[in-house]
């Protein structure tokens, strides 16, 4: 497939913008050396510089208004138990440092792999006795954001090993299957056609370490999972459901692919 | 097999068919038929002339088309062309009109592993959204359409 393709591009004297780019890149000479490691490519790499501008600094990064948000939620108590995270936790600074680097992760208790959102709920129907926050809801945006940042910078080292590995292929098994009326693959974009203009987007590898992400086109901060399902929809697919298995097992996988890249979140995207 | 067991799986069968055949009605196989002669399809899928403007619009339209997600054409009013496939200026020069038919119908017959999508085809896919599921993304006129536009572009 890809020498098809390789050949076809050639055949027609194009070279990707992508293909220049990362040649840049490994140069690491224009700054963008710790998010690239090994093969493996941050979507800030292909990213405008006025967007990666946005991301570095804090005080223009949209997304840093879900930390803050999610810093107050943090010390709230919520719930019939009248606890906060902060009850068990204490400072997340310290106790969330590195947390999020292992999300999705195998949960022996529901006897499968959950993300990091759903650990968040979990928390608080178990240890607050308080509703789960709803999908996409602003406070579970904002807790899940505010927990990932306390990795900023660390990397990505999520688990497929042992009681993960079966849900790690069905991830994979998903990554590369084809569906939709234009019977495309996750595969097909983010690893074929790295680089590559898709009408005005630069195709990335789909790399996951900045989620949740604010991206400009939405002019607000989602999940992965709505991520995923936008790109379901552009594939004309039938997506899947927040929070179902098929998700959660290939937001492993994609973690898996970018185990090394530093955590971003919240990053700043097209 | 024991006859108990028998008798559970007819009732399985027939309770399938009970299900599959509203839904097969709902999407009665809507393709024409047609021949692939080495690697092109040479008759017209509808006898009536391609509308060369239509296809134009066809090729555009993010709905239908959408080929400049991928494709370089001459189109100067829209920016952003993608570089995923060939640039197709001039392709008419190096295929001929039963090879765009193909290529346009099922690009998967010619190349199996392509990311083309197939215009005209409706087996084989996978969790296709249920608006359009069972619908090909063009009908016969517009493969037509769109081949005659392709037709232009020498
Ligand atoms: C038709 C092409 C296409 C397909 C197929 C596709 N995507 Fe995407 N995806 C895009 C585009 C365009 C973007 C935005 C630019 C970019 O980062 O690549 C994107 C972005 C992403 C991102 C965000 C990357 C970042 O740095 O913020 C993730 C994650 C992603 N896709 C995952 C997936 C998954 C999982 C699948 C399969 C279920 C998939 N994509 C299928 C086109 C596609
Ligand atoms: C998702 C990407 C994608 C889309 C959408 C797409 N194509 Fe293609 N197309 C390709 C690729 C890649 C090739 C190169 C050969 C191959 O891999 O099949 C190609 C090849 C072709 C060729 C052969 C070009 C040559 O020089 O041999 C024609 C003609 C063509 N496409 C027409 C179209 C038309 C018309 C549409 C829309 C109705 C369209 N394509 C939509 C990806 C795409």
């Amino acid at each position: 497939m890809k020498y098809v393709i390789a050949g076809a591009m050639v055949a027609a004297g194009l070279l990707a913008h992508g293909a220049v780019r990362a040649a840049d890149a490994q140069t690491g000479g224009d700054g963008l050396g710790k998010y690239i490691v090994g093969d493996k490519r941050s979507g800030y790499v292909f990213a405008e510089p006025d967007t990666r501008a946005m991301q570095d600094d804090d005080f223009q990064n949209p997304g840093m208004v879900w930390v803050e948000a999610g810093k107050q939620l943090w010390s709230t108590p919520d719930g019939a138990a009248g606890k906060s995270c902060q009850t068990c936790h204490g400072d997340a600074a310290t106790s969330m440092k590195g947390v999020a680097t292992h999300y999705p992760k195998f949960n022996p208790r529901v006897g499968k792999v959950i993300d990091l959102e759903q650990r968040i709920d979990m928390c608080r129907a178990k240890a607050l006795q308080a509703k789960p926050y709803p999908w996409e809801s602003h406070e579970l945006l904002a807790m899940t954001t505010f927990i990932k940042n306390q990795s900023r910078g660390m990397p990505m080292n999520v688990a497929v090993d042992g009681p993960a590995a079966p849900f790690f292929e069905k991830g994979k098994e998903s990554f590369y299957r084809r569906r939709g009326q234009l019977d495309l693959s996750c595969a097909s974009c983010h690893e074929t056609l790295e680089g590559r203009h898709l009408r005005a987007d630069v195709l990335s590898q789909g790399q996951t370490n900045g989620f949740p992400t604010y991206r400009l086109g939405w002019q607000t901060l989602g999940s992965l999972q709505k991520r995923i399902k936008g790109c379901d929809k552009q594939m004309r697919a039938d997506p899947h459901a927040f929070g179902s298995d098929e998700y959660v097992n290939l937001e492993l996988y994609l973690a898996w692919r970018g185990n090394g890249l530093p955590v971003e979140t919240p990053a700043v995207r097209k | 097999m024991s006859s108990p067991h028998r008798g559970q799986r007819v009732a399985v069968v027939a309770l399938a068919f009970a299900l599959a055949a509203p839904i097969a009605a709902a999407h009665a196989d809507p393709l024409v038929h047609y021949d692939v002669v080495d690697k092109a399809i040479p008759q017209s899928l509808t006898g009536v002339p391609g509308d060369p403007a239509n296809g134009r619009k066809l090729v555009i339209d993010r709905a239908r088309g959408n080929c400049l997600a991928c494709h370089e054409m001459p189109i100067p009013e829209q920016d952003f062309q993608g570089t995923i496939g060939p640039d197709l200026k001039g392709v008419a020069d190096r295929l001929t009109e039963g090879q765009l038919r193909l290529r346009v119908v099922d690009a998967k017959a010619i190349t199996p592993d392509s990311v083309m999508p197939a215009f005209y085809r409706t087996d084989g896919l996978y969790r296709v959204a249920d608006k359009l599921a069972g619908k090909p993304i063009f009908s016969a006129q517009e493969v037509e359409d769109v081949v005659a536009y392709l037709e232009t572009l020498k």
